[in-house]
């Protein structure tokens, strides 16, 4: 997993609603089972003109010349609700965004954006809306600054803003850590754990 | 203090504190589909990693199989073979139990898991699917996950989760005749809105949580997800134990004698804490069907569709606007009795044999309005073969509906099958989004019964004006 420690990038205000996952990687665009080649159907049933079309829909912002290096995502509320598909996340990372800013995700969502190197930022609505339009007035030069290891995000005029993020995210991302091998430093407990659970609830054991 | 149900289950399950506040949770059981479930097999593959217990994780195919007679590992879906292929060989390499295609077991995944008796009430089960959230109407601390989890989950047999708040959702009063679980649910999503549940787990109780018969708890729980909720619960009762007893993986003899003192002791205690509580009223509750974009866009069957003007947020102006832009719909207009060209009856929602009956009930005697294509997929292969043996499916084949083999089948739209463009598709499913049953179809979504009665009037129907006109006949 690429580490993420600090970021200073464009950010594109995509301040809807409710964005689900199934408009973050239509289901039709989920060709392989693969984790790869999925940003090319990111955002397709808005990014393109048609269903199934590769002509881009020149009004969408991710299409619009500052916004096409955008690494930062500004959304509106319960970004990523719907579908576990884990795709978006791998659709989101591999056309580049590391960090999503927004009043609140769905939980699946999240869980799966700090496994995969992207960084959920969640603030009130008013501070996305003003990071809006503070990017508005002048994208490519207007930045967005964040920095995880002070959970501090900058806004274009200069004020800080910080964040909160547990630990264990904190840590995975900052050090690009993979979950399970951590995990397995408690081996032993996992164990001890099965073996008394037995005792105690030996009917949910099918071995 | 006394504990709630959610906070019993996850006491028992926990098997470390972390210093950050999350905890190792223990994991009962993993059910894995081919959709999301083959690349987490391959994943650890990759990995060189193994399932550390394949006996407590389970295998379906169902989001990607064709749910047309016939079928095989081919599929509509361009490029369904590979996903039913993979899961095959990741499966069988990992020693799990697959219910493959021509399996007596196959099915959707949230349907399967409690026929087969593998969720049981007080068991931790996760699936990297959003809607295992369902299996909570058994009394199981049940959520969806990521594929990465999934993995985590086979590897481990642990989860990493912090405690979510805890809201009770409390439904006072009996439903009236004609309103379902789906109802209430639909009612809640649209009161509170898609967020509403948003770092939640929820239980449901009162009244008419209670006299829900199982399989409508599990379709009350199905959709927490869509109130934006980490998971739903209703604690188990007798209803639960009779439903459980006797299925494939139940336990029996002693264990279940075990099984049972054990899962009585789970309902919440009186003196339970929430971090919320919210109460809706169901004595008064109608069928409720949506009208945009988001299961938040609904209203009752009676009810308009709204004037965005009159929303004072911005950003929910916006999304309302676009909502009926792509619904093709006038502020203002009326619900009952705009016509539809499609009608769809199955998903993880609405697809066990209640529900089927439910509709066949409605459809008997009746027939399907010209032009409007409907179809029924049984949520499993047991719910098929259940229906058949009590000639349900004559029912819907001869009012003029499809009858299929189990499968999630058209509750998405995945290159394979769809409505077509604009067309207006009254569902038992759980998800109105944009492009989710096909390119620009327009999703209603509504009851079992509300979808049957709306096949047969072509246009949203309410069930009960349905039933009503033929008594005055």
């Amino acid at each position: 997993m690429e580490k993420f420690t600090t970021l200073d990038a464009i950010a594109a205000p995509l301040l809807r609603i409710n964005v689900d996952t199934d408009a973050i990687i239509p289901s039709r665009e989920m060709k392989r089972v693969s984790k790869l080649g999925l940003s090319e159907g990111l955002f397709a049933g808005w990014r393109y003109t048609a269903p199934g079309s590769r002509e881009e829909n020149p009004d969408f912002i991710l299409n619009q010349p500052p916004f096409r290096d955008a690494k930062i995502l500004l959304s509106g509320q319960n970004f990523g609700c719907g579908s576990s598909r884990e795709h978006a996340v791998w659709a989101l990372a591999e056309w580049g965004i590391r960090c999503i800013i927004a009043p609140s995700f769905g939980a699946i969502f999240q869980g799966n954006c700090v496994r995969n190197g992207i960084l959920p930022v969640v603030f009130d609505e008013t501070l996305v809306d003003s990071l809006a339009s503070q990017v508005r007035a002048d994208p490519a030069n207007n930045l967005i600054k964040v920095d995880l290891v002070r959970r501090i995000v900058t806004a274009p005029d200069g004020q800080e803003h910080g964040f909160e993020i547990s630990d264990g995210d904190r840590e995975m991302l900052l050090e690009g850590l993979d979950a399970i091998a951590l995990t397995l430093r408690h081996k032993q407990e996992i164990q001890a754990f099965r073996d008394a659970d037995r005792g105690r609830r030996p009917w949910v054991y099918l071995d | 203090m006394g504990r709630s149900i959610i906070e019993k289950i996850w006491d028992q399950h926990v098997v470390r504190q972390q210093p950050d506040g999350s905890v190792l949770l223990w994991i009962d059981r993993v059910f894995l589909h081919e959709r999301t479930g083959s690349i987490a097999l391959k994943g650890l593959e990759a990995a060189g990693r193994a399932v550390t217990h394949p006996e407590q994780v389970f295998c379906t195919m169902d989001h990607i199989v064709d749910t047309l007679p016939g079928r095989g590992d081919e599929t509509r879906m361009p490029g369904g073979r590979e996903f039913i292929t993979t899961t095959r060989a990741a499966a069988k390499a990992a020693g799990i139990r697959l219910f493959d295609l021509g399996s007596e077991q196959q099915g959707i995944v949230h349907v399967v898991s409690p026929e087969q008796g593998i969720a049981l009430p007080g068991l931790t089960l996760v699936c990297p699917d959003s809607h295992t959230c369902t299996i909570g109407g058994l009394g199981a601390l049940a959520w969806g996950i990521g594929s990465t989890e999934a993995e985590h989950a086979m590897a481990t047999k642990t989860l990493v989760v912090r405690r979510p708040k805890l809201m009770r959702v409390h439904f006072k009063g009996k439903l009236r005749d004609g309103v379902y679980a789906k109802d209430m649910i639909l009612h809640l999503i649209n009161r509170y809105g898609a967020g509403g549940g948003a770092g939640h787990a929820l239980e449901f109780t009162g009244e008419a949580v209670r006299q829900l018969p199982v399989e409508a708890r599990l379709t009350l729980c199905n959709m927490a997800v869509e109130f934006g909720a980490w998971t739903g619960i209703v604690a188990p009762d007798e209803l639960t134990f009779e439903y459980v007893r006797g299925r494939p993986f139940t336990p029996s003899g002693e264990l279940w004698d075990a099984a049972l003192a054990h899962w009585k002791t789970l309902a919440s205690d009186d003196d339970a804490r929430y971090d919320s509580e919210i109460e809706v009223d169901c004595s008064q509750l109608v069928p409720q069907v949506t009208w945009g974009t988001s299961p938040q866009h609904g209203t009752g069957i009676d009810g308009h569709v709204p004037d965005p003007s009159a929303e004072t947020d911005a950003n929910r102006r916006q999304s309302m606007e676009r909502a009926l832009e792509y619904m093709g719909l006038e502020p203002g207009r009326a619900l009952a009795g705009l016509p539809v060209g499609a009608a769809f009856i199955g998903s993880c929602t609405n697809s066990r044999i209640s529900d089927l009956r439910e509709a066949a009930r409605v459809l008997k005697g009746r027939k399907v309005a010209d032009g409007v294509r409907a179809i029924c997929v049984p949520g499993s292969t047991q719910v098929k073969k259940a229906a058949e043996a009590e000639g349900l499916d004559r029912v819907f084949t001869e009012s003029g509906f499809e009858w299929r083999e189990s499968g999630c089948s058209m509750c998405f739209y995945a290159g394979g099958e769809s409505f077509g463009l604009e067309q207006r598709v009254v569902t038992s499913t759980n998800r109105n989004f944009e492009n989710r049953q096909g390119p620009r179809t327009r999703s209603h979504l509504a009851s079992p019964a509300t979808v049957a009665a709306s096949a047969v009037a072509g246009h949203i129907t309410d069930v009960r004006t349905l039933e009503q006109a033929d008594g005055e006949r």
